[in-house]
């Protein structure tokens, strides 16, 4: 990727949105080693961080953030208390303003999920 | 009535390194019926108190004259045993290691008798030995109480203050113009960011100003002889053509002085005069007229200088000074050097000005710098946008370059990349490493700190190659933690230079016989237990000559070489193992033979026309002896007949 000409604008607005310092993640991977999803993932969680810290505009076309249920592991793991399950949300919010649809809700297996569950975990961290 | 011998065997279980193989017990009754073994006993740790004690003991209730301890290699524990012996009135040459755990008990298997005959073998053998062995006394020699220290950065500064500080007279060499070395070219110092020149240059006043040190810049170091306590150098104090005490730093010389030729404390980014002072604060503090660069002393061609200078300090009939001293001790502080970016081919082969090194952009960054601390760009005297720091450059690359780590280039890029992001707000930082090596107080906070509050963008990845394009430089990268190829397009690529050992650690080894290791560095006595130390006696290592490290690691070798050198030098008189050898002068036919085997100089053909020892450069190994076609030459207790006898003991015969 062309790195002199990265999208800065993302990197500022997932700060933004998350109210965390993207820079301050140092990359020692234990947010992906503990998540419970990275099979069902295409990138794992620390990727995702490194390429908004690059300003890697191609994080948008990621499955990972919106595969991520919030179960807060990584949160909880983070030797910098970053709060990651909230910049994936910051990345779901800014894909949504994008009009970027990844999801196709009548698509979900919510077989034995009650719906209520589904769309609650999907909110936990836009409050 | 003939002396007969009494001697005391004590056999060591070491745990289940010996004891476990070798039938202790039986070993102790075996040889008490042997000749002139009059008392044996085997214990569990013979180096343990208990151990020794029951050494003392039997030496005294026994009235043992001879002690053979069987037991681990005599290069772990024979001191600890000679001192027992002596702690009983026994003279120390009386007591002798059998290694029976290093030569017997590791190397063969348990299950049988074999080890314990072996075992009974070497300990007969050393029987023999210890019987004829005569008893003496160290060797005694008065020494100079004088240090030479050679390098004026920072180790070797704070070397010679220590020296010093502690009552002996030190004479601190430096090559260059100015003490200082490579610290005074620093902007700041990580992790604190001290201004480099306000923590270094009390240190250079206190060296000028010390009543112990006679500093000698501007001088190089020709040649040493002698051993250890008794060092000969002759130093060469090259002419400056400027009276240092007359020089009242006015710069009317410089000033009108017409030759501009490349700065070397700026790191070729500035040019200065052929008549210079490298910065402000050099001591000492006076100029120095570069010949290589003047136009011309004989004939004088110019001259413009003297003709200028209104306190008559330029003198062009200044010739090279030689003084010769005697030294008790050295100190190499010889420095570093970086890695010529020339070699870099992927980075340039050195040719691209906006491609600079690791101490230039230091010299960017400083205050006293050819841009007054302004981080503009070599090429154009354009601020940079996008500035790229690549890690590694040369270091950790077996295949073409050095293959070690340089150490200290994690931090200074850091600290770089933090000053730039001050220095330029708006900025971009990019730092390629391969890992992040802070293994420092503080230093790991340090590097967390630079990323996140400085949000320097930290791509893992070395870079591959650097193309020239438009007046930028496109720079070939890899993340490898997000998996993308990156390029940037650098308006400066900074690169963190290897770490190599100046030319005087190759200099001071050849003077002193120093082992340099594989990278050039000096290689000390022991990697782990003596660091500061040579294997040459009263030469000791200081700074980043004997390996790449920072300021604090060079300091505190520094004071680490100063404490083995103030250890030497306050003893009243320094002994040697008297254990060398001795001449016969009646066999001695004066055929020198020996005088070229010997590998530590220690034989001479006296004015009688015999072999002389010195007894204070034998090391006692023998050489000379099996050499000798006269026999005139023997080892003090390993004559030939020791030596016949314990191979006697060893077949059994």
């Amino acid at each position: 990727m062309d790195l002199t000409n990265s999208d800065r604008e993302l990197t500022a607005n997932v700060e933004e949105l998350s109210g965390e310092n993207i820079f301050s993640c140092y990359q020692c991977g234990k947010c992906s080693a503990g998540c419970p999803f990275t099979e069902e993932m295409d990138i794992l969680p620390n990727q995702v961080i490194k390429k908004v810290q690059m300003g890697d505009g191609s994080v948008l076309d990621s499955d990972t953030p919106w595969t991520c249920a919030s179960c807060l592991s990584c949160e909880v793991d983070c030797p910098k208390g970053n709060d990651v399950p909230a910049i994936m949300e910051a990345i779901r919010e800014i894909s949504l303003r994008k009009n970027l649809d990844r999801v196709d809700i009548n698509k979900l297996e919510t077989k034995g999920l009650p719906e209520i569950a589904l769309v609650s975990n999907l909110r936990k961290k836009t409050g | 009535m003939a002396f007969k011998p009494r001697i005391g065997v004590f056999i060591c279980h070491c745990g289940e390194n010996i004891a476990g193989t070798v039938d202790v017990s039986n070993l102790a009754e075996e040889i008490i019926g042997y000749d002139n073994v009059s008392f044996s006993t085997d214990y569990e740790y013979m180096c343990s108190d208990p151990g020794q004690n029951k050494i003392k003991e039997a030496i005294e209730e026994e009235n043992l004259t001879g002690v053979v301890v069987a037991a681990c290699s005599p290069s772990m524990h024979e001191d600890t045993f000679r001192r027992v012996v002596e702690e009983a009135d026994l003279n120390r040459y009386q007591c002798e290691i059998a290694n029976i755990r290093e030569q017997c008990s590791w190397v063969h298997g348990e299950g049988n008798d074999r080890p314990t005959e072996k075992a009974l073998k070497i300990i007969k053998g050393t029987v023999e030995k210890v019987k004829r062995n005569v008893s003496m006394e160290p060797v005694e020699r008065e020494h100079s109480d004088k240090c030479l220290v050679i390098g004026g950065g920072i180790a070797g500064i704070q070397a010679a203050l220590d020296v010093a500080e502690a009552g002996n007279e030190v004479i601190l060499v430096e090559k260059s113009p100015t003490i200082g070395g490579h610290m005074a070219q620093l902007s700041e110092t990580f992790p604190t960011l001290d201004c480099s020149q306000c923590i270094l240059t009390p240190k250079m006043v206190e060296v000028n100003q010390h009543p112990n040190i006679e500093l000698m810049a501007y001088s190089e170091v020709r040649g040493i002889s002698g051993y250890v306590g008794n060092y000969r150098a002759r130093i060469e104090r090259k002419p400056t053509y400027v009276d240092a005490d007359a020089c009242n730093l006015c710069g009317d010389c410089e000033e009108v002085c017409p030759v501009e030729v490349t700065d070397e404390f700026n790191q070729g980014l500035d040019t200065r005069k052929a008549i210079n002072i490298p910065f402000s604060q050099a001591i000492p503090s006076s100029y120095t007229l570069d010949t290589e660069a003047c136009l011309g002393l004989n004939p004088l061609r110019c001259s413009e200088c003297a003709e200028a200078c209104d306190a008559d300090a330029i003198n062009f009939d200044q010739t090279s000074e030689y003084v010769e001293e005697e030294f008790g001790a050295i100190i190499a502080a010889t420095g570093y050097d970086l890695y010529p970016k020339e070699k870099m081919g992927e980075y340039g082969y050195g040719e691209y000005d906006d491609v600079i090194d690791g101490l230039q952009f230091e010299r960017l960054l400083s205050a006293t710098g050819p841009t007054g601390g302004e981080v503009r760009r070599p090429s154009d005297g354009k601020v940079p946008e996008n500035v790229v720091f690549i890690q590694c450059s040369g270091s950790r690359d077996p295949e073409n370059h050095n293959s070690y780590c340089s150490k200290i280039c994690c931090m200074y890029t850091a600290k770089h990349a933090k000053l730039y992001r001050e220095t330029v707000p708006d900025g971009n930082a990019y730092v390629f490493y391969i890992d992040i090596r802070a293994g420092g107080k503080d230093y790991e906070e340090f590097i967390q700190n630079v990323r996140e509050e400085d949000r320097v963008l930290y791509l893992k990845g070395k870079v591959s190659k650097l193309k020239k394009a438009d007046g930028k430089m496109k720079v070939w990268g890899l993340d490898e933690i997000s998996g993308e190829r990156v390029e940037i397009d650098a308006d400066l690529v900074v690169l963190a230079q290897s770490i190599i050992p100046s030319e005087g650690a190759e200099e001071t080894s050849e003077h002193l016989n120093l082992n340099l290791g594989a990278n050039g560095f000096f290689k000390e006595a022991h990697p782990k237990l003596r660091p500061v130390e040579s294997l040459t006696g009263g030469v000791f290592y200081a700074g980043t000559g004997q390996g790449p490290k920072d300021i604090p690691d060079s300091v505190s070798q520094g004071s680490g070489a100063a404490a083995k050198a103030i250890d030497l030098l306050a003893k009243p008189t320094l002994s040697h193992d008297p254990q060398v050898v001795e001449i016969d002068e009646d066999l001695c036919s004066g055929c020198g033979l020996c005088v070229g085997q010997c590998p530590y100089d220690a034989l001479d053909i006296n004015s009688k026309g015999v072999a002389e020892v010195n007894e204070l450069l034998c090391e006692g190994c023998g050489t000379c002896a099996s050499g000798c076609p006269t026999n005139a030459l023997s080892l003090r207790n390993l004559t030939d007949e020791q030596l016949t006898e314990m191979i006697h003991a060893h077949i059994g015969d």
